[in-house]
């Protein structure tokens, strides 16, 4: 573990046995990596009521300490204190695990998330791969959640969410293949290293606005908030829950959308890259957190601001639009950056590379994402003046019939 | 004989985890509750992968088996009426007797004899995830297994769709 060896030096060299020293440092750097986002997730809470109030015109938390701060421990307190109910019927062990493993599939990606260049939990091989893996914790946890509760709207709201999260997860993992394959690594410090001379969100911009839309979705976010539909299902799968139980599979969703705000500015927005970023840890680190926040603060804007949608709307534009979008991305952005390397355009590796060195590879490319976007922008405007018209014509001719009823 | 390290503690446990979890999906009455202890196994073996250094096998695994099959098992089962009331027994001891017994027997012996018949071991080379990928693609490696795989799947993919396709449309 990266974070630790200077640490482990420190306590070798103060007389500690070497053994003991590793699994020391070991420890309390397990305890940071899991303990930063644990810690980040109370912040969360109330940016994310305060934003939400805001954007509705209204004040938000504001009792509780100065501007509210102190909201999220006051509710923290009357959530553990509530009464811990297990309904009768509910199937014990699973009902009282669901939401460990939703809080745990959230916290096990910050094992991967590399803060600044050098401190991470772990460096994988196979970063992005572990990333989709653990996501399917997440899935699973809403299934059993659902089941176990015995409560048929927990049951309708674990499928339609379940039905949500795996369809969205293919234009997310066809979108995550961009930045991965430019990169030519899994590593997330490798893509973020890789993006030194020019940021993926400029190679490859559709790819960015599918990971967003799908990531969107997979937090369960408006306009794809099915998991908590409340004027159709009630509250959806967590319907059964209360008190720190139901407090955990908050605190999962409030952290996942912040952890996909830090996971896009690694893959897309070069992750610790800014100016000074060399000079300390802690620039680098700002930089990080600046750029997720923006992102994580966008999100929060779209939440607040769109409508849900149906679930059928849902399913035909991710398996109609969204997973042929992704799958034409991934083969245009890799047969023309095979073509850009064979005429010795593009630098084979983009670690280090230059922005002068960098700038045929990314003109080409974002040329090709901006005639894509330009192109489907056309044609779902044609499909929208079509509706518009054809439901206009509905609308005449009733208003005719109407009309002539009366006349008569 | 066996030295007690962090591989042969992670080695237990892991086992803990898929045998536990096969007893489970055999012994329990609730379909729901068996898929959740397939899950629990197939995890286990995803552990194993990890101890012989494939972590990308094992994403692989958790990513396909937990994340995919499994969960389409669970739907499946929840279709299905009265899941928690499986009261048919299934007992045939002679022939799941003689069943097993085979399959462990096939086991042994692929276990044991490409050790012990003269062949030798496997390398302990540790193949990195660049290594594997590039296999998949490389002409002496294994293209076209992978090629052949991958059409299959296709070919598998458009029948079901075709299947599943409305009559009128």
């Amino acid at each position: 573990m990266e974070i630790c060896t200077g640490l482990c030096a420190l306590m070798v060299e103060s007389g500690a046995n070497s053994g003991l020293a590793q699994f020391m440092s070991l420890l309390i750097g397990v305890l940071l990596v899991s303990g930063v986002p644990l810690v980040t997730v109370i912040i969360l809470i109330w940016v994310e009521r305060k934003i939400a109030a805001r954007i509705q015109d209204r004040i938000g938390p504001n009792r509780v300490g100065p501007w509210g701060l102190m909201q999220t421990f006051a509710d923290m307190v009357k959530l553990i204190l509530k009464e811990d109910i297990t309904p009768t019927a509910a199937d014990r062990v699973l009902y009282n695990a669901s939401p460990l493993v939703s809080f745990a599939s959230v916290v096990l990606l910050w094992a991967v998330i590399p803060f600044t260049p050098f401190h991470f939990g772990v460096d994988l091989e196979i970063a992005a791969l572990f990333f989709v893996a653990v996501a399917s914790f997440g899935t699973l946890s809403v299934m059993v959640a659902g089941w176990a509760s015995n409560n048929k709207y927990a049951l309708l709201g674990a499928f339609r969410v379940v039905a949500l999260l795996v369809s969205y997860e293919v234009p997310l993992v066809f979108a995550l293949l961009i930045p991965v394959m430019l990169a030519g690594s899994m590593s997330l410090v490798d893509i973020a290293n890789a993006q030194s001379g020019m940021w993926f969100v400029v190679l490859s911009p559709l790819a960015f606005l599918i990971f967003y839309i799908s990531s969107q979705a997979e937090t369960g976010r408006a306009p794809f908030d099915l998991i908590e539909a409340e004027s159709e299902l009630v509250a959806g799968f967590n319907i059964e829950y209360s008190g720190m139980k139901f407090g955990m599979f908050f605190a999962a969703e409030f952290l996942h959308v912040f952890t996909n705000g830090i996971l896009m500015a690694l893959l897309f927005f070069g992750g610790w890259k800014g100016p000074f970023y060399y000079e300390s840890p802690l620039i680098a680190f700002f930089w990080l957190g600046l750029k997720g926040s923006i992102i994580y603060l966008t999100t929060l804007w779209i939440r607040n601001t769109v409508p849900r949608l149906r679930i059928d709307q849902i399913m035909a534009f991710n398996w109609k639009f969204l997973v042929p979008l992704s799958i034409g991305n991934v083969v245009l952005i890799s047969a023309l950056l095979k073509v850009m390397q064979e005429l010795q355009l593009s630098p084979r590796n983009f670690v280090g590379a230059s922005v002068p060195e960098m700038l045929p590879t990314t003109i080409v490319l974002f040329l090709s994402n901006l005639a894509i976007i330009i192109y489907i922008m056309g044609m779902l405007r044609k499909r929208g003046e079509e509706m518009r018209v054809s439901s206009q014509q509905t609308r005449r001719a009733f208003v005719q019939a109407s009309g002539s009823a009366a006349g008569d | 004989m066996l030295e007690l390290n962090a591989i042969s503690i992670g080695f237990f446990i892991f086992t803990i985890f898929t045998l536990g979890g096969a007893i489970g999906v055999v012994t329990t009455r609730n379909l729901f509750q068996g898929t959740v202890w397939l899950m629990v196994s197939l995890f286990g073996i995803a552990g194993y992968m990890l101890l012989l250094s494939a972590p990308f096998l094992a994403a692989v695994q958790i990513l396909v088996y937990i994340g995919a099959i499994a969960i389409l098992i669970t739907f499946a089962v929840m279709l299905t009426r009265s899941v928690t009331r499986v009261d048919e027994r299934y007992i045939r001891t002679i022939p799941s007797l003689i069943g097993s017994l085979v399959l462990f027997l096939i086991l042994i012996a692929g276990v044991t004899i490409p050790v012990f018949g003269g062949h030798e071991g496997a390398p302990v080379v540790v193949k990195t995830t660049h290594d594997f990928g590039l296999a998949l693609v490389d002409g002496n490696g294994y293209v076209v297994p992978f090629m052949l795989a991958s059409l299959l799947l296709t070919a598998a993919m458009i029948g079901a769709i075709f299947i599943a396709r409305d009559e009128e449309t």
